[in-house]
């Protein structure tokens, strides 16, 4: 077992396997087929990310180094949670930039939708989780990864 | 009420406490929480508009409109008249198929309703849709030191770096909560601190470099971080003429989508690099230098998203980030050269240029306007983008001199040359 502390943007209790891009997630590329054809669950249909291309997103806890792309990405998240395709978890390695913050805050406070969100966890983070691990989290902020 | 680590006045925490409603309430719940988790010390007074990024009427963001809905039905509004970022549709000025309008009218199914509702939330008029709010024919122009809060990313560069105005990154809907409070968190861009250079870059090249690929340079290597560009000044001038703002227009655009630059500053230019010179430099900062070299290192890195990449193209867009009024009169004239040189009288494929709605009417006034129009080229205020987002235009063979629609879109890149070569001769060197 490996432990890595990041803050609980969203704070919460979560057990389940990772899902691991080590370049940025574009949200609105990600979930676009969600966003124009109501896809449920959210497929990946972002052809630039090898690692989540054509994979489930719904209710899976994303580990990700930070989030880019267009500035619409708040609204994104919000709207695939109204929809309920949201993830569970999305685990940063970086600060979660304004584009991430402002997303979970919308599916929280406004779709009241919990996508629990721990940033900073660190590079070491990512370098260490491969995919398919078992994580738990903590509403500290805390991650441990169990192989 | 929430715990916040922020200092709020008597009259935040009331609206917190309810005081102005639940919609209100939750407005302003959402601005704390997002200003905590960047340790803003306090929410402060807008000086200037906002700039919404969201423009399209799109239904699955019906949780978005659905918020505007609810400040429409209890008459809030935004403290200052707003502008957005472009319309998606134009079929009188960019042709689409039959089914490429089904596709259109889907995808957008609730363009008229939601531009309604902007214009019932505080848009500023009918012609208030351009990602150039700042143009003066728009007149969303703010002042240097003015604190905004701004969505659109190529505006947002434009106003830190080239009008020396402090806007965040700021996410959309974060800014149209901004403009309904009239406050926005401190962080950031709206510091000093927030504004120092991460990074020093040396242009060293041996010509004028293009804007577009200079500025996906940058933004490739410095990604969400502050360069301090040197030897700038020696292509451009050390005078924010109208020439100097396009090229650093079209630059910022780039290292905003291909990177996520916020501010850049350019040593004896921009205002603050004018003021404070080298003082802006963090004592760590990292150097990067552009030659020549790597800036052909850079084009040849950008992936071609064609099936075949010998084909010739089928449609050009020129405008993204919307053309200047200048930039729509020196197009006009290098498209009558070009297409004299050729002996034709026409382009050849449908030649595209977007501009804001207020651009236009001004430059129909000019007479530039026929002469554009005499060349076949198009005129519309349309976004791109959007025009990509339908997957029956974005499987057309699409060039662009713009490195925004590269990134975000199959469009291939082109240089200038390579632009009026394909719309004028047919076909790619």
């Amino acid at each position: 077992m490996k432990e890595f502390h990041g803050r609980a943007v969203i704070p919460g209790e979560l057990k389940g396997s990772a899902l691991v891009s080590h370049t940025g997630f574009n949200v609105l590329a990600s979930f676009w087929k969600s966003l124009t054809e109501g896809q449920n669950p959210s497929i990946c249909v972002d052809q630039n990310n090898k690692e989540f291309f054509g994979k489930k997103l719904t209710g899976e806890i994303l580990c990700i180094p930070q989030v880019v792309g267009s500035t619409t990405a708040g609204m994104i998240i919000q709207s695939v949670a109204a929809l309920g395709t949201q993830p569970k978890a999305m685990l940063f390695s970086h600060t979660a930039e304004s584009l991430a913050i402002s997303g979970v805050l919308l599916a929280d406070i406004w779709e009241n939708k919990k996508i629990i969100t721990v940033d900073g966890l660190g590079d070491e983070f990512l370098n260490y989780v491969k995919g398919g691990e078992q994580l738990e989290i903590t509403a500290d902020g805390t991650v441990r990864i169990y192989e | 009420m929430i715990k916040t680590n922020m200092k709020l006045t008597p009259e935040e925490i009331d609206i917190l406490n309810g005081s102005q409603g639940e919609t209100m309430r939750k407005t302003m719940e959402t601005l704390v929480r997002y200003g905590d988790a960047y340790h803003a010390e306090c929410l402060v007074p807008l000086d200037g508009a906002i700039h919404v990024v969201c423009s399209f009427g799109m239904p699955t963001l019906r949780p978005f409109f659905k918020i505007m809905e609810q400040y429409v039905a209890e008459g809030i509004k935004t403290k200052l008249p707003f502008t957005a970022d472009p319309r998606p549709m134009d079929y009188e000025n960019v042709e689409a198929t039959e089914k490429e309008k089904q596709v259109f009218n889907m995808i957008y199914a609730d363009q008229e309703k939601y531009e309604e509702t902007l214009r019932k939330v505080g848009l500023k008029d009918k012609n208030a849709f351009s990602c150039a709010c700042y143009f003066d024919e728009v007149g969303n122009i703010p002042k240097r030191g003015d604190i905004l809060a701004w969505a659109e990313s190529s505006a947002v560069v434009y106003a830190n770096s080239v009008i020396g105005a402090r806007t965040n990154r700021t996410s959309g809907v974060m800014e149209l909560f901004s403009g309904i409070v009239g406050k926005t968190p401190k962080f950031g861009f709206l510091t000093d601190e927030g504004r120092k250079a991460d990074w020093i870059v040396e242009v060293k090249t041996a010509k004028k470099p293009r804007p577009q690929v200079l500025g996906s340079a940058i933004g490739m290597k410095v990604l969400e971080q502050v360069p301090y560009i040197r030897g700038l000044d020696r292509w451009i001038g050390t005078e924010l003429t109208s020439d100097a703002k396009d090229f650093l227009k079209d630059m910022g655009a780039a290292t905003a989508s291909n990177g996520a630059v916020g501010l850049y500053h350019v040593e004896h230019l921009t205002p603050e690099a004018k003021d404070f010179g080298e003082s802006l430099i963090r004592p760590n900062a990292k150097t990067y230098i552009i030659d020549d070299a790597e800036l052909e290192r850079v084009v040849a890195s950008y992936p071609i998203m064609w099936k075949n990449v010998d084909d010739s193209p089928e449609i050009a867009f020129v405008g993204c980030p919307h053309c200047s009024f200048v930039q729509l009169c020196e197009w006009t004239q290098t498209l009558e050269q070009a297409l004299k040189e050729a002996g034709k009288e026409k382009v050849i494929i449908p030649t595209i240029f977007t501009t804001a709605p207020d651009v236009i009417a001004e430059f129909k006034k000019s007479e530039f306007y026929p002469r554009l129009m005499a060349t076949g080229a198009h005129l519309t205020y349309i976004c791109p983008l959007m025009y990509m987002s339908n997957p029956l235009c974005s499987a057309k063979r699409v060039i662009t001199n713009s490195n925004k629609l590269r990134t975000y879109s199959v469009a291939r890149y082109v240089d200038d040359a390579e632009l009026i070569h394909a719309v004028v001769k047919g076909g790619l060197h």
